[in-house]
């Protein structure tokens, strides 16, 4: 194991600003070569960020989302792959610290996360279920006390690289397909076979290839919550407020590359203010709306987790779909303003100006886990949104 | 009431054949109910019992079985949630 990094004394944002700086130094080489950015994320296990959300009693610093999201906009801006892995990450690690904080063996292994700042991943989606991630086809198959587990998965992103995959799977072999469990699985617990490679237009970064997998684990690895309550009541509201932060982080390098972009212009013209400015003001003004929404959306998460049962209503349930679907085409649009500002020099490879990345990176957004999937969700749940008691009387 | 519970459960929730037999107090999202039929029972379970749900009972435990359901309009038509 790598000694980890001293932080004593670093304060917080100094920690995230050395991480930054890396992912930043290093996301053209990550990008053109399509590999695992992994001189950031040995950054962040230096500044120990990695088990920043683990409970200060096994040894993190018991971080929520209010204070991760910010990191994820930060490194975003930087390089959207590391961010992306960083976000995806710490989805897997709320999971563990939601559902395992009763569990001596989820214990230990949070207390390693911190510790040894382990890197996880996970692996929802399976070949033959049309990418809904509440739909398993394998599934546990127990013998004794351990059990085995076949998946095929035609992305794991950075499968490769993780320490453990939390992996989905119907309950056992005569289980629907959707009453489901998360699983947690060692790396030296299971075998992974590439089945195809991750080349893609953008997050080149986050290497997720295509993989056939067999794992054998002891059964208490697996979490003790049904995953659907996982998935309705934190997992994809937390990863929509991590994703859409990663992604707000790509338009805030964008917004940055523009307003240089414009500044100088205004320098070569001192007598009137360049046209590119109004089209700044412009972009800024949907810029605006990304921070805004993701703020909102994280006063929410906070508002239902101090509720005393943590129960996601309706209404949260569709804040959450509206925040990714918003986000994720807001930013594509204010890294295409970015765009039609700097002109050619952005549209160039080279030069400080150049948007190329930024611009594959963001279309991804609306594709992960695709809109059109997440507003037919929601379009159900319309059907059952109802005004609040309060709303009513007031 | 639990006997019309029951039925509309049959009715609306969806659960595919080899879901088992539904006791009182079975976990409907386990045995197969997905979001779509559990959205089908809800408004069936309005319209049954002349009630509305409130948005703080619209989550998923209030659907979660058979008695749950039952718990939820109780509570309803006693008024002891103030609507």
């Amino acid at each position: 194991m790598k000694p980890l990094g001293d932080v004593a004394g670093a304060s917080l944002a100094e920690r995230v600003q050395a991480a930054v700086e890396t992912a930043a130094l290093h996301a053209e080489a990550v990008d053109r070569e399509g590999r695992f950015p992994i001189e950031a994320i040995e950054a962040l296990r230096d500044n120990r960020l990695m088990g920043f959300a683990v409970p200060p009693e096994l040894g993190g610093e018991g971080a929520g989302l209010a204070e991760i999201a910010p990191i994820c906009t930060a490194l975003g801006a930087a390089c959207a792959s590391t961010a992306m892995v960083f976000a995806m990450h710490h989805i897997c690690l709320a999971n563990l610290i939601d559902c395992g904080l009763e569990s001596p063996w989820h214990r230990e292994l949070m207390h390693r996360a911190a510790t040894e700042q382990l890197l996880f991943a996970s692996s929802t989606t399976e070949a033959g279920v049309g990418g809904d991630l509440r739909q398993s086809i394998c599934a546990v198959e127990a013998d004794g006390e351990a059990f085995n587990l076949a998946k095929a998965a035609p992305v794991i992103s950075y499968g490769e690289e993780t320490d453990a995959i939390f992996a989905t799977a119907r309950r056992d072999p005569e289980a629907p397909s959707s009453d489901q469990v998360l699983c947690v699985l060692l790396a030296d617990q299971y075998e992974l076979e590439r089945v195809s490679t991750w080349d893609a237009l953008g997050m080149r970064g986050t290497c997720s290839h295509g993989f056939r997998f067999k794992a054998t684990a002891p059964t208490e690895q697996i979490l003790p919550r049904p995953f659907a309550d996982i998935a309705a009541e934190s997992m994809i509201a937390g990863s929509h407020i991590l994703w859409s932060s990663v992604w707000s982080g790509i338009a805030t390098d964008a917004m940055a590359k523009a307003q240089a972009f414009v500044i100088a212009e205004a320098k070569k013209s001192p007598g009137s203010p360049p046209a590119s400015a109004t089209k700044l003001a412009e972009a800024y003004a949907r810029f605006r709306t990304l921070e805004a929404t993701i703020a909102d959306a994280l006063s929410r998460w906070a508002a239902m987790r101090a509720a005393p049962e943590r129960a996601a209503t309706v209404s949260f349930s569709l804040a959450m779909n509206a925040l990714k679907v918003s986000i994720s085409t807001i930013a594509l649009q204010v890294v295409e303003d970015a765009l039609m500002i700097c002109g050619l020099q952005g549209y160039k490879n080279s030069g400080p100006y150049g948007l190329g990345r930024h611009l594959r990176d963001i279309h991804s957004a609306r594709l992960m886990i695709s809109n059109d999937r997440i507003m037919a969700g929601a379009g159900q749940m319309m059907l059952m949104q109802r005004p609040s008691a309060a709303a009513r009387k007031a | 009431m639990m006997e019309q519970i029951r039925e509309l459960i049959e009715q609306h929730a969806g659960l595919p054949p080899g879901a088992g037999p539904i006791g009182d107090d079975t976990d409907l999202y386990r045995a197969g109910m997905k979001s779509f039929a559990s959205v089908q029972l809800m408004l069936a379970i309005e319209e049954t019992f002349e009630i509305e749900f409130p948005e703080e009972m619209l989550n998923r435990a209030t659907f979660r079985s058979a008695s749950a359901i039952a718990h939820a309009v109780e509570q309803l038509a006693s008024g002891s949630i103030a609507a």
